[in-house]
């Protein structure tokens, strides 16, 4: 039984004719975590909000497992802190907005903050903080439930490499940990390979390919720049035709966990 | 400290040196006799008088205070109301808020008059008369403030599936303050030209006392009720930023420029 199942899901914004996808079809096994891979404007904020039920598909299906539906959450592009509110309290928002703020609540909170390196920034509003670190806050109010299943728009993007790659082992160990299921966006390709079990290749045209990182080889193998992964570059430039010469050279691989 | 003291000085002291400066000269220009003190009574003169009559002044000014006080806070407390219900349901606000503008077009001392029908001589008039041109700033600004709340906030509010009084009292209100707190000073003001006229027509407070003083050619004691009345208005304007700054207790609500 799948997790997620989209059936030929296409999407059309009524003010633009042509449509961002057509019928596009993918099914997720529970446990399997996806990163949406492309260049700007190919759709894969779309997708992600449409599996958030934050846009109506124009056609197709999108089937989520209720126990996955039940606990989902979502980070978008950007940060998207309340300013009124500080550190602590944007995390706690969506407990209080579901009233589930028990007492135990708040410690969480603080715990979750201190793993994302913001434990002497409880009291701050949003604007005494670099994007980098609102962007973690951001991290934080949306794990705060507890989800089951999240979908992440461009977490790290904003972040310096450092913390990236410290977000990143940090959503592979809560997915280890919690079973939590992640669908990530992201136009990085190492770290789409790092992240996804799964990875969607999708390009400007509406075409898209399934990829599966572990039909590889070992994926600790594969991050240390092996033939594998020089053949995610190879299909990544034949499918887009537009990745700068430069680019395999430019990629850094990071050591395995 | 000092650098701060500096800042400061250099900031206010062109002002109060133009200030000494056209006293000086307003002084000096009376007690040359170029202006008859029956038509311009001196800096001086004002002052004597005001020490002299300092009982009535007093008296009179707390009670235009006082009318100001209840219309203004009616109007604050009605306006947010009406704001608030306007929102909620829009099917009142198409069919309420353009007699609430045509209302607002209707130049006060034109109603007046009626006012005294209904209310009779007195305070209650005045008060009536302080409401009405102080209440529609602060609707007009609260319903403004309702309508632009950030629509990416209203989303990531959306994902917790908030509870309409969650949505309005979590988000569009906080969101809303900095609109509410500018009609609140267009209105005190407002209030404040409302209570004086209300007095020229039903008595009462500052506005009568000018009146009399007209009538009487006291030209001095014009001049007291004046100055009594803008400093009224200058204080109630500080009141409303100290009372403001107290609620916000530093919450940065008000979006940076």
């Amino acid at each position: 039984m799948p997790s997620i199942e989209v059936q030929q899901l296409s999407k059309c914004f009524s003010s633009d004719a042509r449509a961002v996808f057509s019928e596009l079809s993918f099914s997720l096994s529970l446990g399997e975590s996806l990163c949406l891979l492309g260049p700007s404007g190919c759709g894969k904020t779309t997708l992600l909000r449409l599996l958030m039920a934050l846009e109506q598909p124009s056609s197709g299906t999108i089937y989520i497992a209720p126990a996955l539906a039940m606990h989902m959450s979502y980070v978008f592009q950007e940060p998207r802190l309340v300013p009124w509110r500080s550190c602590l309290e944007n995390v706690l928002l969506p407990l209080e907005l579901t009233a589930q703020n028990e007492a135990s609540a708040k410690a969480r909170a603080v715990d979750l903050l201190q793993r994302l390196g913001l434990a002497d920034r409880l009291r701050h509003f949003p604007r005494e903080l670099s994007g980098g670190m609102q962007m973690r806050v951001a991290l934080a109010r949306a794990l705060i439930t507890q989800p089951k299943l999240i979908l992440l728009d461009e977490p790290f993007a904003a972040l310096d490499e450092r913390s990236r790659f410290r977000m990143q082992d940090l959503l592979l160990d809560l997915k280890d940990r919690l079973s939590l299921q992640y669908v990530f966006v992201t136009h990085s390709i190492a770290e789409a390979v790092y992240l996804g079990d799964r990875i969607l290749l999708m390009d400007n045209l509406g075409r898209t390919r399934d990829w599966r990182a572990i039909e590889f080889a070992q994926r600790n193998q594969l991050l240390k720049l092996t033939p594998n992964f020089n053949s995610v570059v190879q299909i990544y430039t034949q499918l887009f035709g537009e990745i700068e010469q430069s680019m395999p050279a430019s990629i850094h691989v990071r050591p395995a966990r | 400290m000092i650098a701060n003291v500096r800042i400061w000085l250099a900031d206010k002291l062109p002002a109060w040196i133009f200030l000494a400066l056209l006293l000086s000269i307003w002084q000096w220009a009376v007690a040359q006799e170029w202006v008859a003190s029956y038509l311009l009574p001196s800096p001086l003169q004002i002052y004597q008088t005001t020490v002299e009559l300092w009982p009535e002044i007093l008296t009179a000014t707390l009670s235009t205070a006082q009318s100001i006080s209840w219309g203004l806070g009616l109007s604050i407390l009605s306006g947010v109301t009406l704001a608030l219900l306007f929102f909620a349901i829009p099917i009142a606000r198409r069919a309420i808020l353009p007699f609430c503008i045509f209302f607002q077009t209707v130049p006060i001392i034109s109603i007046a008059p009626l006012l005294v029908i209904w209310f009779g001589f007195g305070q209650p008039t005045v008060k009536a008369s302080a409401f009405i041109v102080s209440l529609f700033p602060i609707l007009a600004n609260t319903l403004t403030g309702l309508q632009e709340t950030d629509p990416q906030l209203k989303e990531l509010f959306k994902l917790y599936k908030p509870s309409i009084w969650q949505l309005i009292f979590k988000l569009q209100i906080p969101s809303a303050i900095p609109y509410i707190l500018t009609g609140i000073k267009i209105s005190a003001g407002l209030a404040v030209i409302g209570a004086i006229v209300g007095e020229f027509i039903a008595g009462g407070g500052l506005g009568s006392l000018i009146d009399a003083a007209r009538t009487q050619q006291r030209v001095d004691l014009v001049f007291s009720g004046v100055l009594m009345s803008s400093g009224l208005a200058l204080l109630l304007v500080f009141t409303i930023e100290v009372i403001s700054r107290l609620l916000l207790r530093g919450r940065p609500y008000l979006r940076k420029p």
